[in-house]
């Protein structure tokens, strides 16, 4: 395919996703087309960039490597947004010490294989469960007692609660770095783009934690008391929902789901250290306000879309403008949607 | 069945109740008219656990429930349906009225139950699967309504029902009151209209910052002067 060909054909493919999104509203009210808005829409997206990368005479596998590469990154910082964004939904906090529970995940994870023998999945099953009982401690002890103090003073306890797990984790786990043992070697090669195990490790456990996720709010009666709380909370009480008991659920689940992310970073990037959350937590709070804070797949796009673009960046430009690139999209995104991709316009009503 | 003994709230500095009595007697509507700040929501929300009582007591069923958590209150046969609806915007019609069961487990009878409300509104039936914060007004009353109703309640609490509807509206959500009503469940009903609600009402207490300055068989306080000239336009 010549390039200028290519070039034409993007122009094509944008011209129908202006179109697409144009008549949006059609394509969902209709049963039929219901669900193929957004697949379409991402196919569209593929097309583009695609023939954008024919146009400008680019590698496309190594594209594709580096997009893959960036999926299991993303992976990660999704898992930690669910957690930043759901008691955001529940209790309008932004839980700073989030990122630290991830690191106690890490090190659970880290212990799990290395002094108890577990397999990874065994493993990942005592990293979950102990950030889950973190999280619900940091809230009962700091959090639960300033249930209605005003919003900033939950905001500096939630950075003190990270400065004392970080400080906490210095003391316990020592501030040398640990090295997970390799569980999973090998790679495969997927239409000529070679892939390491690890990293498909990471996205399919994060695709499966998710749709558990998903399957638990919708479906479940706790999953849906956590809803009815974030969207009415006196509503909530007044269906007979104990908010003390959802918010501690809430916690636990997000928890969780760090603590998960903390042992699929072990597999793929091996050093944990007690400052390790520091810097995903910050990109996945980024990447959980990108897809609109409050809203669970948004999340998952926000923090799909820094782990794609931060390693596309390191690939093309250079590994120092990594972050300056993720934090630059924050700000582009909230100029042009102040509520995230995913956000609803939110009028105060009078 | 529900006993209301000088009840006080604070909000910060201001006392917003100051003495509230009332008593609701089973099987009965009672209505609670006043103008608007009159502590009406107040009160309601103080039955229910949502607001602090500072001093009084709320008795239902005999058991001292002042200050108890809301969920407990809630457990109790007691539900109110909000001021504004605050149905769940983002949940449809049938989770919503779900959310209202929170308090049940008997799935089979859960149904049941949901049927009847589609029964009393075939409107929500309609629209059982739409999204709650897509309905109109009159269709999100019927549904806060209804999603008070899932939780069997022995007493409802009703606040201003007729908040913002059409007058045609008004007339069908008060039939529809008054036909719950004589399905077996008591009401408490908060209004500002005032003619409205002491026609379906047995008993009705008027309101006047924060105090309770009036009360008697709704039919007495309809024909009582000062009601008339203060809340029923002359």
């Amino acid at each position: 395919m010549s390039r200028v060909v290519a070039l034409v054909l993007l122009c094509l493919v944008v011209a129908l996703f202006a179109l697409l999104r144009k008549y949006r509203a059609v394509v969902v009210s209709n049963t039929a087309f219901k669900y193929s808005y957004y697949p379409a829409s991402a196919l569209l997206v593929i097309l583009a960039v695609n023939f954008l990368l024919v146009a400008l005479g680019a590698d496309r596998l190594f594209f594709v490597q580096q997009a893959v590469y960036g999926l299991s990154l993303g992976s990660v910082y999704a898992l930690i947004a669910l957690g930043y964004t759901m008691v955001y939904g529940v209790i309008k906090l932004i839980n700073f010490a989030h990122g630290d529970i991830y690191m106690v995940g890490a090190y659970a994870g880290y212990y799990a294989v290395t002094a108890l023998n577990l397999s990874f999945v065994p493993a990942l099953v005592v990293a979950m469960a102990v950030s889950a009982v973190t999280g619900v401690l940091v809230e009962r002890i700091a959090y639960k007692p300033l249930r209605d103090s005003p919003r900033i003073t939950l905001l500096i306890t939630a950075i003190g609660m990270s400065l004392l797990l970080e400080n906490l984790g210095q003391k316990v786990f020592t501030s040398t770095p640990r090295t997970y043992p390799s569980m999973f070697t090998g790679s495969y090669n997927v239409f000529g783009v070679s892939v390491d195990l690890s990293r498909i490790i990471v996205f399919v456990v994060t695709i499966l934690l998710m749709l558990a996720l998903q399957y638990f709010v919708t479906y479940t009666k706790p999953g849906r008391a956590m809803r009815a709380v974030s969207q009415d909370r006196d509503a909530a009480r007044l269906m007979g929902i104990d908010i003390d008991r959802v918010i501690a659920a809430t916690f636990a689940v997000g928890s969780a789901l760090a603590g998960a992310a903390g042992v699929l970073v072990g597999i793929v990037f091996p050093q944990i250290r007690p400052t390790m959350g520091v810097m995903p937590g910050l990109k996945a709070f980024v990447a959980a306000v990108i897809g609109g804070i409050g809203i669970i797949p948004g999340a998952m796009l926000g923090g799909m879309i820094i782990g794609v673009s931060e390693n596309l960046v390191t690939a093309y430009i250079s590994s120092s403008w990594r972050d300056a690139i993720a934090f630059g999209f924050l700000i582009l995104i909230l100029l042009a949607k102040p509520t995230g991709i995913l956000g609803k316009h939110t009028r105060e009503k009078v | 069945m529900l006993r209301v003994e000088d009840l006080h709230v604070h909000y910060g500095g201001i006392h917003a109740l100051k003495g509230i009595e009332l008593a609701v007697g089973e099987g009965q509507i009672v209505a609670l008219i006043g103008a608007n700040g009159a502590g009406k929501s107040t009160t309601l929300n103080t039955i229910s656990g949502l607001v602090r009582a500072s001093g009084g007591r709320v008795e239902f069923l005999g058991k001292d429930i002042t200050n108890a958590p809301s969920h407990e209150i809630v457990r109790m046969g007691l539900c109110q349906v909000p001021e504004g609806r605050k149905i769940f915007p983002e949940m449809t019609v049938i989770e919503n009225l779900l959310m209202g069961a929170y308090i049940r487990n008997d799935s089979e009878e859960i149904k049941a139950d949901r049927d009847l409300v589609f029964d009393l509104f075939p409107r929500l039936k309609e629209r059982q699967h739409q999204v709650a914060s897509t309905l109109s007004g009159g269709e999100q009353q019927m549904l806060a309504i209804g999603r008070g109703l899932m939780s069997r309640p022995k007493l409802l609490l009703l606040d201003e029902p007729s908040m913002g509807l059409a007058p045609l509206l008004v007339k069908e959500i008060f039939n529809i009151v008054k036909a719950i009503n004589q399905q077996g469940t008591t009401i408490l009903l908060v209004e500002q209209n005032a003619n409205m609600a002491l026609s379906i009402a047995d008993y009705g207490y008027v309101l006047e910052t924060g105090r309770t300055v009036l009360h008697g068989p709704a039919q007495e306080l309809a024909a009582n002067e000062e009601v008339k000239a203060a809340y029923l336009g002359g």
